[in-house]
C-alpha cells in the first residue's frame, strides 16, 4: 500500500516537476512571458484609451454616432472572444486582407476590451451629479472643457475598479493566442509538452501566470478599497 | 462708478417656460439695476429658481428676452459661454469639484476660460477665498469642508471670474441652521462692494435687512414687488399675505 502510494507520488512529480524538462524548457517560456507581457501592454493602452474616447464621444448624444458606439460595445461583448479570433484569423485572409497572429490576437482583445472599458466609463459619467455640468458650465466653460476636467476625473474615479478588473480579465485571454500559433506563455508550453511528452511546462505557464497577474489582481483589490471612499 | 448706460444691469422681458404641458413662467419681467440686491420669494413651484436658471440659460427660455449690461442673453448668435462669464452662479447644492481643492474649484475657470497663467488664477483665487473668509482652506478638498464652507467657496469661484451679475439659487437651503450666518454675512459684503445680485431664498429676515427690492412670484408670475418695508408689512395682494404667513408660521 505504502508503497504505491509512494510511486504514484513520484509519477506526480515526475509529471509536473520534472527538473531536465523544466530547465531544457524554461528559455522558451520566457520568451513566452516576453510575448504575453507586450501584447498585454499594448491592449490595455490601446482598449483603455479607444474605449475612453468612445464614451466622451457617446456624451456628445448625437444620435447616430451614439448608436454605432452602443452596437459596437453590445456586440463585443457578447460574442466569445475565441470566436472573433477565429474569425478574424482565419476569414479575413478570404477577403485578401492578411494579419499577423500577434496583430489578430491584438486588434481582437483591444476591441473587447475597448467596448467594456467604453460601457464602464459611461457608465460612470452618467453617473456624476447634473449639478456638477451646471456648475462648470455656469462658469464659462465649454461642453468638452467640462467633460475633461470635471467630469471625466469623477467618472474615472468610479471606473477604475471595474476597469482594473476587466483588463487583467481580457489580458488574460492572450492565452487564446494559442490556438492561432501566438508564441505566448501557453502557446510555448503546450508545443513544450508535446515535444517532451511532460506536464512540467504546463506547470511552468501557470507559474509564470499567477507571478504575471497577482500582481493587478491584488492591485485591483486595493483600489476598490481605495475608491469606495463617499463621495463629497 | 456712475454707470453711464441708461440700462439696467439685468432684464428679463416677457419669459415664458414650459416643461411638458406646465406653463412654469408665465410672462415674467424683471429688471435689476447696478448693485442693486432683488429677492425673489415664493412658494416652492412658483418658477422663482426657473427664472434664474433661464438667467444663464441652464434652463432655455421657450420665449422673451434676457439682456446683461445691454447685451442679448438670449437669441441666436450669442456666444453662450461668453455671456455666462459674465454671470456668476450659486446653487443650493454647492457644486464644488469634489476632485480638487478650494483654490483649484477657483482657478479652473481662471485658467480655461479666461486662459490665465497659473500664478496669476492662483493669486486671483487667493484673494477671492480670502473675501470669503476661506484662504487658510485653500488646499483642502470639499469633503474636508463644512457645508456653510463649501458654500462660501462656491461663492469665491463665481466671484473670482468678476461677474457684473450674480445669481444665488436658495444658497442657504441646503446648510444646517448654525452654518447659514457666514453665508449670509459674505452675501452682505459683497452687496457693500457694490455686487449686483438676484437672490431665490427663504431667507425672510436676510430680506428684510439686505434686499432692496422684494418680488413675491407664484404660479410662474410675479405678484407684487417693492421695498422689503412695504412688503412685508403692507403687502397689497392676498397671495403675498397668504405666503408670508405660511413662511413666518403666522407670527
Amino acid at each position: 500500500m505504502e508503497t504505491e502510494a509512494l510511486s504514484g507520488l513520484e509519477r506526480f512529480a515526475q509529471t509536473f516537476l520534472n527538473w531536465e524538462v523544466l530547465v531544457k524548457y524554461a528559455p522558451s517560456i520566457l520568451a513566452g512571458v516576453g510575448v504575453t507581457v507586450w501584447l498585454s501592454v499594448l491592449i490595455i493602452l490601446v482598449g483603455m484609451t479607444l474605449g475612453t474616447l468612445l464614451a466622451c464621444l457617446r456624451a456628445y448624444r448625437v444620435g447616430p454616432l451614439s448608436f454605432l458606439i452602443v452596437v459596437f460595445a453590445d456586440v463585443f461583448r457578447a460574442l466569445p472572444p475565441l470566436v472573433v479570433i477565429l474569425l478574424v484569423f482565419f476569414g479575413l485572409p478570404n477577403a485578401g486582407i492578411y494579419l499577423s497572429a500577434f496583430m489578430v490576437l491584438f486588434v481582437v482583445l483591444t476591441l473587447i476590451l475597448a467596448a467594456f472599458a467604453e460601457e464602464i466609463l459611461w457608465a460612470g459619467i452618467t453617473s456624476v451629479d447634473k449639478g456638477q455640468w451646471e456648475a462648470a458650465r455656469s462658469t464659462g466653460l465649454g461642453f468638452t472643457q467640462t467633460l475633461g476636467y470635471v467630469i471625466l476625473p469623477q467618472a474615472m474615479r468610479l471606473a477604475i475598479p471595474p476597469l482594473t478588473n476587466r483588463a487583467i480579465a481580457i489580458t488574460k485571454m492572450t492565452a487564446l493566442g494559442t490556438v492561432i500559433g501566438v508564441p505566448d506563455i501557453l502557446n510555448q508550453a503546450t508545443t513544450a509538452q508535446s515535444f517532451s511528452g511532460n506536464a512540467s511546462p504546463l506547470l511552468l505557464a501557470a507559474l509564470a501566470y499567477v507571478l504575471l497577474f497577482l500582481p493587478f489582481v491584488i492591485m485591483s483589490r486595493w483600489l476598490e478599497r481605495r475608491y469606495s471612499w463617499k463621495k463629497a | 462708478m456712475n454707470a453711464p448706460t441708461q440700462r439696467p444691469s439685468l432684464e428679463v422681458r416677457g419669459l415664458h417656460k414650459h416643461f411638458g404641458t406646465f406653463h412654469a413662467l408665465k410672462g415674467v419681467d424683471i429688471s435689476v439695476e447696478h448693485s442693486e440686491l432683488v429677492f425673489v420669494l415664493g412658494p416652492s413651484g412658483s418658477g422663482k429658481s426657473t427664472m434664474l436658471r433661464c438667467c444663464n440659460r441652464l434652463e432655455e427660455p421657450d420665449a422673451g428676452d434676457i439682456f446683461l449690461e445691454g447685451d442679448p442673453v438670449t437669441g441666436k448668435g450669442v456666444d453662450l459661454n461668453a455671456i455666462r462669464q459674465r454671470i456668476g452662479m450659486v446653487f443650493q447644492s454647492f457644486n464644488l469639484y469634489p476632485h480638487l481643492s478650494a483654490r483649484r474649484n477657483v482657478t479652473l475657470a481662471l485658467r480655461k476660460v479666461l486662459g490665465q497663467s497659473r500664478d496669476e488664477a492662483d493669486a486671483r483665487a487667493m484673494a477671492a477665498l480670502e473675501q470669503v473668509g476661506l484662504a487658510d482652506k485653500s488646499e483642502n478638498l470639499p469633503a474636508a469642508l463644512s457645508g456653510g464652507q463649501q458654500q462660501r467657496v462656491a461663492i469665491a469661484r463665481a466671484l473670482a471670474l468678476e461677474p457684473q451679475v450674480m445669481l444665488f439659487d436658495e444658497p442657504t437651503s441646503a446648510l444646517d441652521p448654525e452654518l447659514v450666518g457666514d453665508v449670509l454675512a459674505v452675501m452682505r459684503e459683497l452687496k457693500e462692494t457694490g455686487m449686483t445680485m438676484l437672490v431665490v431664498s427663504h431667507e425672510m429676515q436676510f430680506a428684510r435687512e439686505a434686499a432692496d427690492r422684494v418680488i413675491i412670484m407664484d404660479d410662474g408670475q410675479i405678484v407684487e414687488q417693492g421695498s422689503p418695508e412695504r412688503i412685508f408689512e403692507n403687502p397689497n395682494h392676498a397671495r403675498t399675505r397668504s405666503f408670508l404667513s405660511r413662511v413666518t408660521g403666522g407670527a
